[in-house]
């Protein structure tokens, strides 16, 4: 196996300064002023990915005298392995065996800032730069070399580092760079290697991060314990608008290893030296408090006609009217509705910070977006951002914006508490259950014209949502402690994500040709229930309702679902994963067997990502309403593909996370909080019910990295709506498809 | 003052024996594979095996493990030398954020200790109790697999 070192970028991350005099890399004397300060560098267009906010080669590459090469990158791992897939890129692009490679990822001290890790924008994004600024740094050795050597650069070959010219001649790239301190911009202009010559791109180079995972090897911020590190624990109200009214922590303050018991407004805490001690403390902490909690607002059941009767921000995303043609012989009316759900992390989230004496804050974190939580809780703090560090160490999956800041935040104000002392906080379950954002509940409407043939004239869609965002961004209102401060933030208006990305409307566009197409977004500022981004924001219930209704709208044609899409997909690439699908399949030889459905659906992420379709096989029990998913095919297009396997993982991870949100989650709350504070209460998918899953990949040599992380989310949905609907002849348009549901719309 | 004894080594911890295995497995032993996950008996993410069977840390105490030697992952194998099941899931790439996994492979030790040749519906039983969010699952029953056919 692989053994890239990632021990730097897990614990004891070096710091610049002791980079600095590690000597003997490319461009010594980098900037720490970011961005901004390479203005005038920036614009070059042969530029790529997050290169072109990072020009500098140093910024990403460091040839290290002892025959290492050091990759900074600002993405960070969750598990969909982005940092094996960089390494593969390097390795490649760089020409050196992938086991010299050092990775730091995530520290805000050392890396380039490439913002949110999300949105399938790691390998658009941070692939592609690496990619290049591994082919130039290349090229500069090669230049370098062929000085040294006394050739021209065109004749020299490099294996592993080790270029050669061709009187057989050669220099290392140590060699070159020994004492040299070089300030150079990426050019763009690199040749990148042709694929007959690449070692790694392409293939399923195993993950750099499983052999310590599977070993107890430390990795994870969990299991980050500094010298002299303590533990701290919040205690939140019993719901979200509350405040605290009273307590007396006399009997707290005086239990074994409690060090402080600490309160800022109505933000509780206290911090121990034992965990189970912090434990023991935050439980009597809790019983002793007094909350004034305000109740009231809607509930799980009654969400959708707060949705609807709540005053939206109201935008026509898309209006092409059709010209010409019949008039509709008749309109098909659907809803469609998706709950609040959530991340769910599996390992409740984690921070450990330390403030110092000078009012520095160093917070190891799983955040998804180091540099803007760190700046959000520096503000919070009243602090400088230059003095918050934040250092991402991985964490338990988390899709989207769980807990992860928020826990910083919380260790952050905690450590202030007890300056000089590592604070460690984990959440838990009941915490992290009640207190992520979840996903946004939303409800989506079709309305389509046909004419007498079942064919689609003119197709209305409206979509009606909470946030799909309110990631920290840098701003302390959006950190869940920073509202129960004695000087409270407010919480920012959230607002929605606009085109090309969109966010609550994501994917709410069909990718159908129809003749006329008008899509209207309502986008509600109120959140009764918090919410932020979850895997593939909006795109998953719109896809669920748009790829439902063109079967619906298929099934009234009398058409069989592939060939009635292909009326409408005129995107060849999405033609092609469509049929890939359907014919690995084996859709066109499928019989039917009493209980047993099939099902498809399409989409293209964000309109402008990967290329997605899913076919599903279920069986339905109508003594129970249970529904069995047998078997799932994905085709898949995500662009050039660097690791097979890495793609197929997330493929497959996505479509079994949305198989559970789609057949068993929905978060339950009424007036007086969140009912779903634990896995009794909100059960995901088990092993059992995990179906086998066939993965084609559509490779496409020297096309973009298209990202695959979210891809899966909305057709599965769909696949299994229009499977369970083949099955039994129902159609199910409320999410999820619990047995309860199913069974009550049964025909008797 | 207990003692206990961990992956073949006996350990001294100056914690009532009323202590939570799981964190004095973490923060005294200094071990990282048994995982807080729930503290609830629902995730299994703290599975670890007491005495040869599958047991979950976060919910007995030292008392309740007396003199049966506990056993996690780094009890199994290292990164540089693996268990023939942990590098089955290595071989499998048995993981996306890999948290659950050590509460897994101790779940698929104690039902290969008992059973080596289980079918794929006896590991997916097995497992059923233990949750992975990433959908790591038919990766992880592949890996059990391959360790229960190359063992």
């Amino acid at each position: 196996m692989n053994d890239i070192t990632l021990t730097d970028a897990v614990f004891g991350a070096p710091s610049r300064r002791s980079m600095l005099k590690a000597g003997g890399f490319i461009a010594l004397g980098f900037s720490l002023l970011g961005p901004e300060a390479f203005a005038q560098q920036q614009g070059n267009a042969n530029l790529q990915g997050d290169l072109k906010q990072w020009p500098k080669i140093s910024s990403w590459l460091r040839i290290n005298a002892d025959q290492t090469v050091t990759l900074l990158v600002g993405k960070v791992e969750l598990g969909q392995g982005i940092l094996t897939a960089v390494s593969q890129l390097c390795a490649d692009e760089l020409d050196i065996d992938i086991k010299r490679l050092k990775l730091i990822s995530g520290d805000t001290a050392l890396v380039p800032d490439e913002g949110v890790t999300a949105g399938s924008f790691s390998m658009p994004n941070c692939g592609t730069a690496v990619r290049q600024v591994s082919a130039e740094a290349r090229a500069l050795l090669l230049s370098l070399a062929a000085k040294s050597l006394g050739t021209e650069a065109a004749t020299l070959k490099v294996a592993d580092g080790k270029v050669t010219a061709p009187d057989g001649k050669s220099v290392t790239y140590w060699d070159l760079v020994k004492g040299q301190e070089l300030e150079v911009q990426a050019s763009g202009t690199a040749a990148m290697k042709p694929a007959s010559e690449r070692r790694y791109i392409g293939k399923p180079f195993g993950r750099v991060d499983i052999p310590a995972k599977v070993t107890g090897t430390a990795i994870y911020v969990h299991d980050y314990r500094p010298a002299g590190m303590v533990h701290g624990r919040v205690v939140r109200p019993p719901a979200a608008r509350a405040k605290l009214a009273a307590i007396d922590a006399a009997a707290v303050e005086s239990m074994p290893g409690v060090i402080k018991v600490v309160r800022d407004g109505s933000f509780l805490g206290v911090v121990a030296r034992r965990e189970e001690q912090a434990l023991a403390a935050a439980s009597k902490l809790s019983q002793v408090v007094k909350w004034d909690v305000e109740t009231g607002g809607p509930t799980s059941e009654t969400i959708y006609d707060w949705l609807l009767a709540t005053p939206s921000k109201d935008t026509v995303i898309k209006d092409q009217k059709r010209s010409g043609g019949p008039a509709p012989a008749a309109t098909v009316e659907q809803t469609y509705k998706r709950p609040y759900q959530m991340h769910g992390t599996i390992g409740p989230s984690t921070a450990v910070a330390t403030y110092d004496a000078a009012g520095s804050l160093l917070i190891q974190t799983h955040s998804q977006s180091v540099f803007e939580t760190g700046t959000a809780i520096a503000k919070m703090l009243g602090l400088e951002p230059s003095k918050v560090r934040c250092q991402h160490m991985q964490g338990s999956g988390c899709y989207g914006h769980n807990g992860a800041d928020d826990v910083a935040a919380d260790a952050a104000l905690l450590a202030r508490a007890v300056p000089g002392t590592p604070v460690r906080v984990q959440w838990s379950r009941r915490d992290e259950h009640k207190w992520e954002p979840y996903g946004s509940a939303m409800l989506l409407k079709v309305k389509a014209d046909v004419d007498a043939d079942g064919n689609i004239l003119d197709w209305t869609y409206d979509l009606w949502s909470t946030s799909h965002g309110v990631r920290p961004s840098g701003q302390a209102g959006n950190m869940l402690a920073a509202g129960y401060l004695e000087k409270p933030f407010e919480r920012p208006v959230p607002v929605n994500g606009g085109p090309p990305n969109y966010a609550a409307d994501r994917n709410a566009i069909a990718l159908y040709e129809f003749p006329g197409q008008k899509v209207t977004t309502h986008f509600i500022t109120q959140m009764p229930v918090r919410a932020s981004s979850t895997r593939g924001l909006g795109a998953y219930a719109n896809v669920f309702a748009i790829e439902s209704s063109i079967d619906e709208l298929a099934a009234r044609a009398k058409a069989d679902p592939v060939e009635y899409r292909l009326r409408y997909l005129k995107d060849q690439r999405g033609r092609d994963v469509l049929t890939k699908a359907a014919e690995a399949f084996g859709w066109s030889k499928w019989e039917k067997k009493a209980g047993h459905g099939r099902g498809i659906a399409f989409a293209r992420y964000k309109n402008l990502a990967a290329f997605t379709a899913i076919a599903m096989e279920v069986s339905v029990d109508p003594s129970d309403g249970s529904i069995k998913v047998l078997r799932a095919t994905i085709a898949n297009d995500s662009g050039e593909i660097v690791n097979p396997d890495g793609i197929a993982n997330q493929l497959e991870g996505g479509l079994i996370q949305s198989l559970s949100w789609s057949l068993k989650e929905a978060v339950k709350f009424d007036g007086e909080g969140i009912r779903s504070s634990d896995w009794e209460a909100y059960p995901i998918l088990t092993f059992e019910e995990v179906p086998h899953v066939d993965i084609v990949h559509i490779d496409r040599p020297n096309a973009p990295f298209l990202g695959t992380g979210e891809a899966s989310q909305g057709p599965t949905a769909a696949a299994l709506a229009n499977a369970i609907f083949d099955a039994c002849g129902v159609r199910f348009r409320d999410l999820p498809f619990t047995p309860d549901r199913i069974k009550a719309g049964l025909p008797a | 003052m207990a003692r206990l004894k961990v992956n073949g080594r006996v350990h001294d911890v100056d914690v009532p024996e009323s202590t939570t295995l799981l964190y004095v497995l973490r923060n005294d032993i200094g071990l990282n594979g048994p995982k807080f996950g729930c503290g609830l008996d629902q995730c299994g993410a703290c599975t670890v095996t007491v005495g040869g069977s599958a047991a979950r840390s976060c919910q007995i105490t030292l008392a309740d493990v007396g003199e049966k030697e506990v056993l996690t992952v780094e009890g199994l194998g290292t990164i540089d030398k693996p268990s023939k099941l942990q590098q089955a899931f290595i071989d499998e790439q048995a993981a996306q954020c890999g948290y659950c996994v050590p509460g897994m492979i101790m779940k698929a030790k104690a039902l290969l200790d008992f059973d080596p040749k289980p079918t794929e519906a006896k590991v997916r039983s097995a497992l059923n109790e233990n949750l992975c969010r990433c959908g790591a699952h038919n990766r992880i029953v592949r890996a059990v697999l391959r360790a229960s056919r190359e063992a």
